[in-house]
């Protein structure tokens, strides 16, 4: 039963991944991803890592793919040119991958890890469920829990600062105090956001491509 | 199922994410292969973690989980960025900072 599960799993987490690189739809590529993430959440709990699995399906086929899918519709997928700056870097490519593979296979498999081969040690009941892993992240890894908290601040922070729009009004500190000071037309243009960088001739005009998108 | 079947499978799941790193174009795709390998380095570390009886390596797969995330957030930020731009979502077209 055992192998069963798993050789199902890793059918579909090695088909997820090579219908991620194979597919020429990003939308399908999206797709592909959730069938690898799911198998792999399978996996883990063949491991015996239910909490593990668990955030696996529910942060990152949950929230992540969604984030992807928004991202692919508002972006949509764009084909791509057959154009390559390496010569044969399509055929090179698998080559490195076929390499990189065997070279992983001999350094793990020829280590003098003796457990490797078994099971492993028979856990307790609780080993891998939330509550274990509770602990631990509470107890011996608080340190990296609250700076993994902080990053993730800072991601929020950082996207929003890359791909929010400031326009129309509602817009940040910088377009507000631009429009206080309308007495002073000459003042050097303060760049509103990322993609208004002034042009040289005089202050800036909106770009013809602006409020379309 | 022994422990050397899961880090085999993590490592050719790592290898097909490479390969898909360097074959394909769009930044969008470049970011789902960086999730293939990220999680194809979770899936090892859950196996070590299982094979040692020892729960420190799940704590481990989380925390990348949470890397992942940020590095997701950062990424598709500036997809998003360039597509406002107008500029081409192809990173041989995205060369201009390259030395």
């Amino acid at each position: 039963m055992e192998e069963v599960l798993f050789f199902g799993s890793a059918l579909g987490a090695l088909g997820g991944a090579v219908g991620v690189i194979a597919m020429r739809n990003p939308f399908y590529s999206v797709l592909a991803l959730i069938v690898h993430l799911f198998s792999l959440a399978a996996l883990f709990l063949l491991l015996t890592a239910a909490f593990v699995a668990a955030a696996q399906v529910v942060v990152y086929a949950g929230a992540v793919m969604v984030l992807y899918v928004f991202v692919v519709a508002y972006v949509g997928g764009g084909g791509e040119s057959a154009w390559e700056p390496i010569p044969a870097q399509r055929f090179l490519a698998p080559l490195l991958g076929i390499a990189l593979f065997v070279e992983l296979a001999i350094a793990v498999l020829s280590s003098s890890l003796l457990a490797l081969g078994t099971d492993g040690p028979d856990v307790p009941a609780g080993f891998g469920d939330p509550a274990a892993i509770g602990r631990l992240l509470l107890e011996k890894f608080l340190l990296p829990f609250e700076a993994s908290s902080i990053l993730l601040l800072l991601a929020a922070v950082g996207a929003i600062v890359l791909a929010g729009r400031r326009r129309e009004g509602v817009g940040g500190p910088s377009e507000r105090f631009a429009e206080e000071e309308p007495s002073s037309p000459e003042a050097p243009a303060i760049p509103r956001s990322f993609d208004e960088v002034p042009s040289e001739e005089g202050p800036p005009t909106p770009s013809p491509t602006r409020g379309s998108a | 199922m022994t422990s050397e079947w899961f880090v085999v499978l993590s490592a050719l799941l790592f290898a097909a994410g490479a390969v898909g790193i360097l074959i394909r174009r769009s930044p969008m795709v470049i970011l789902l292969c960086l999730e293939l390998m990220l999680n194809a380095g979770n899936l090892a570390l859950v196996a070590f973690s299982r094979m040692v009886g020892n729960g420190q390596g799940q704590v481990f797969a989380v925390i990348v989980m949470v890397v992942a995330a940020c590095e997701v957030v950062v990424g598709l930020g500036l997809i998003v960025a360039i597509f406002r731009r107008r500029l081409p979502l192809n990173v041989d077209d995205l060369r201009e900072l390259r030395g």
